[in-house]
């Protein structure tokens, strides 16, 4: 263990294969308290990933000196050698996927697992660990592959996911599905300039805490949970690019291109009873609200990292699609960002 | 080792390799359509992504939609009831299965651009064999497609397999979803 750290620490850009256990990673200055290994950041991104209900914590560590490039508010840049966990607890264990940014640019991505009662997080293989740990209703979690996790995290602009301008805006959406408030010591945009952690940041995203550009409430979070839980796929820049459906949600749009490419918009996949993406008006015949609200493997989206339904999502998803006026498809009369700084919202 | 079995084995060993360079050299002398062809020729694709029909010998490909997936004006009969000793069906096509994952229709992998994998790239195409996923990214792909098979090719290989898709008569088909399972 104490060499895995050692390896860690000399090589600030990162070692080619995945160290053996967690503790190896650097997470922990004492793996057996669990205490955080100093320069080991929690952040909260408010529009959570959601995985078959798992509890989770999140942390980032950069090297020492270095700061992120903020340069292009939806697509920073890390630095070589910044290290991400993700903490994800069901009842009968725990799953912490790691990554790590090698000197060449690339990411080296792993998952450590550790059922109940195990004393160690060991390193899951690399082609996943499928039925890890029991969740409900007779579903089990699986722990992704490797290449899965490429498939998340490398069909977008950057690799790292939750951990922007939007999602660690202190303007966070009560309404979030999920969504945590901000712990002590939680990372947010503010203290990460002040920190000296992120630079370039454009002026006005530090004026203005950045959030999501909508209607009404619950438009807002229902476009947050799409950015969260779908952009990392269905944006304008990964291999899903030819689809045509973006639900990623870039800062500085005037129209959210998860309107724009969804309401009116006939779907690719049929089905029996919905043609288009977003019915407006109603829920039960758009196609973007069933595939949320399905969990068979053929028709359920996301298709991989979870079984079980969202049932906030669904829900709010749908309350959201049958609040539009029917037969909309259009997106006007959105409002532009605020131009006001918002105080303790 | 006697002498005339020494003979053998060196008349072997030189059959083989005489034989391993002149596959070596027809094989570099294909030009990556012809090897793709050869590819999806030898690899079973047509069994499956070929409809069949009843011809003078008896079942046979229809090779005038070769390669163009379920045919999407076939009219499926109603599924057979779930059967533990024999769970898996086919349609007399033989694009259409049903089993314990659902209902699966084979792909049209012709170049029709609304419909095939016309507007698809190389390196989509790739990923989709090699990550054993629908796009690449989405659901899993599902059987009968040997997907986990075809991820062993190289990538020469699977790019001399889209370079000759990308040849061969585009069919307008779309292909249905699959069903889930019952």
């Amino acid at each position: 263990m104490w060499l895995g750290l050692h390896a860690v620490a000399c090589a600030p850009t990162g070692p080619i294969d995945p160290p053996p256990t967690l503790a190896a990673t650097g997470l922990y200055a004492d793996a057996a308290s669990r205490s955080l290994a100093a320069g080991v950041m929690p952040f909260e991104p408010q529009y959570p990933l959601w995985t078959d209900g798992a509890r989770k914590r999140r942390w980032i560590a950069l090297p020492q000196g270095t700061a992120i490039d903020a340069s292009d508010a939806d697509a920073w840049q890390f630095p070589a050698g910044t290290r991400l966990w993700k903490e994800f607890t069901f009842a009968g264990g725990v799953e912490t996927r790691f990554m790590q940014r090698r000197a060449d640019g690339t990411w080296l991505y792993a998952t450590y697992v550790r059922k109940n009662g195990e004393p160690d997080d060991v390193l899951a293989p690399a082609a996943g660990m499928p039925g890890f740990v029991a969740t409900l209703n007779g579903k089990r979690h699986d722990v992704p592959s490797h290449a899965d996790c490429r498939l998340c995290h490398e069909s977008g602009r950057t690799a790292v996911l939750g951990f922007s301008a939007l999602q660690l805006s202190s303007d966070r959406d009560p309404q979030a599905p999920h969504g945590a408030p901000a712990t002590a010591g939680s990372l947010d945009l503010e203290s990460l300039v002040a920190r000296g952690l992120l630079l370039h940041l454009p002026e006005q995203l530090l004026a203005v805490p950045p959030r999501v550009n909508a209607r009404t409430a619950t438009e807002r979070a229902a476009l947050g949970y799409l950015h969260g839980n779908c952009g990392n796929c269905h944006n304008a820049s990964g291999p899903l690019q030819r689809l045509g459906l973006r639900l990623d949600h870039p800062l500085l749009a005037a129209t959210p291109p998860a309107i724009e490419t969804t309401f009116g918009v006939p779907s690719a996949f049929q089905h029996r009873s919905a043609r288009a993406r977003i019915d407006a008006g109603s829920s039960a015949t758009s196609l973007l609200w069933l595939r949320v609200a399905a969990d068979d493997a053929i028709t359920q989206m996301p298709p991989f990292g979870r079984h079980l339904v969202d049932e906030k999502a669904r829900d709010l998803l749908a309350r959201w699609i049958d609040e539009q006026r029917p037969g909309d498809t259009t997106a006007s009369s959105l409002p532009h960002q605020p131009t006001k700084k918002k105080k303790g919202s | 080792m006697n002498t005339i079995l020494k003979l053998a084995l060196v008349g072997g060993a030189t059959a083989l390799v005489a034989a391993t360079a002149a596959y070596s050299s027809a094989s570099a002398a294909m030009s990556p359509v012809e090897r793709g062809r050869y590819l999806v020729s030898t690899s079973g694709c047509h069994d499956c992504h070929t409809p069949w029909h009843l011809g003078p010998n008896g079942p046979e490909p229809d090779m005038t939609r070769a390669l163009s997936g379920h045919p999407s004006s076939f009219e499926l009969a109603p599924l057979p009831p779930q059967n533990a000793g024999w769970p898996v069906s086919a349609a007399p096509t033989n694009t259409a299965w049903c089993g314990p994952w659902g209902v699966s229709f084979t792909a049209n992998l012709t170049p029709d651009q609304a419909t095939g994998l016309g507007s698809w790239t190389a390196e989509e195409f790739m990923a989709a064999i090699r990550t054993g996923r629908h796009q690449g990214r989405g659901r899993k792909i599902l059987p009968p497609m040997p997907a986990p098979v075809y991820a062993q090719m190289n990538d020469a290989d699977l790019q001399a397999i889209f370079a000759y898709l990308r040849t061969i008569p585009a069919i307008g088909n779309k292909v249905p979803e699959p069903l889930a399972p019952r």
